[in-house]
């Protein structure tokens, strides 16, 4: 592995395992807020899944950087200013139909993306995406329940869904961002040209709100600086309380 | 206020064990419908690996024997000890039945 390879393969290791801690910390947000107990159990199993995904993100990223690091220094000891993350990730929990609609924006990506990333020519980033890809066939089929559910619910739960939409929309944009990392990394096999997930990304999307009577929004606004690390301003008093043992007493073990 | 499950219907969850030949009951939950009772069963019952295949039931759809019934449905076997092959002698001939 080159040395510009493997720096950028450690950057999109980062910013893969910042996705996943991220969202994975959202969604346990809910773990006893639940809108009732099935439901509690079931998200909460989507949490575990996005946080054991970024473990191994961030172990691979800890072996490639190769300097004493853990998954733990990854997750724990980096500001907001150094997190890599997509900004509709760290967007705060909202109500139930704002955490679903978001849990489908991400999950129709990640169908995308992570199928993809299994043919890489990394075996580990490989082997992590084939776990992934398993998982996320369940969370959409989930997520796309759900947003059918509130969508086609209630006036009320149409109001707040459609307006989850809408409120997410801009963010959605960042996703499917191309930079040198990641173009290195698709010209070699490596990573996902993520530019060219978009009209798939699209076509699904609008497929399940358009069946979910909701109105897909014009692209006019976008918000973008996660994968540069500049981040909403939730980020950091999420990280703050995701960290704060941790940082509190560095090395506890019990 | 009501509660958000009052609204929902119960199931029955029923799972095959990887070495298990049927279905067993291992509890029940709430859930809309049936597709949405399949994806809580998953959930909630087989998160340790305990599961093959679910079937989920709604609660309301299984006809239950009462307790009242005890009499007339289990008390006339009690004096039909012919139904059971241990009631019969078998000719010595008969090993290993």
């Amino acid at each position: 592995m080159s040395d510009a390879i493997k720096a950028a393969t450690l950057e999109y290791a980062t910013r893969l395992g910042d996705d996943s801690v991220v969202l994975g910390h959202r969604i346990s947000e809910w773990v006893s807020y639940g809108p009732f107990l099935e439901e509690d159990i079931a998200y909460a199993n989507v949490a575990l899944d996005y946080i054991g995904r970024a473990r191994m993100f961030y172990t691979y990223a800890a072996e490639l950087a190769d300097d004493g690091r853990t998954e733990d220094d990854f997750a724990y000891m980096r500001s907001d200013r150094d997190y890599r993350n997509l900004l509709l990730l760290e967007m705060p929990k909202g109500d139930f139909a704002y955490s679903q609609v978001r849990q489908l924006f991400a999950d129709v990506y990640y169908a995308l993306l992570l199928p993809q990333l299994e043919q890489s020519k990394d075996e580990t980033l490989a082997a992590i995406a084939a776990k992934g890809v398993k998982e996320t066939k369940y969370h959409l089929r989930r997520s796309r329940d759900w947003v059918l559910r509130l969508g086609d619910g209630t006036e009320e739960s149409h109001k707040r869904t459609q307006k989850a939409v809408d409120a997410l929309w801009g963010y959605t944009h960042e996703m499917f961002d191309m930079d040198e990392t990641e173009q290195l990394l698709a010209d070699a096999g490596i990573g996902v040209d993520v530019a060219k997930l978009r009209d798939q990304w699209l076509a699904m999307v609008s497929d399940i709100l358009t069946e979910a009577t909701l109105t897909v929004p014009e692209d006019s606004w976008a918000v973008r600086g996660g994968r540069t690390g500049y981040h909403t301003e939730n980020l950091g008093h999420m990280l703050t309380e995701m960290q704060i043992v941790h940082r509190s007493m560095p090395g506890c073990q019990w | 206020m009501t509660k958000p499950t009052e609204k929902l219907e119960l199931f029955e969850v029923f799972v095959r064990s990887k070495r298990g030949l049927d279905h067993k009951h291992v509890g029940s939950l709430h859930a809309e419908d049936q597709e949405q009772a399949l994806e809580y069963a998953r959930d909630c019952y087989t998160r340790r690996s305990e599961g093959v295949s679910i079937w989920v039931v709604k609660s309301s759809d299984i006809c239950a024997s009462q307790e009242d019934d005890a009499d007339c449905f289990y008390d006339p076997s009690d004096d039909k000890p012919y139904r059971h092959a241990t009631y019969y002698v078998l000719p010595d001939p008969v090993n290993n039945m």
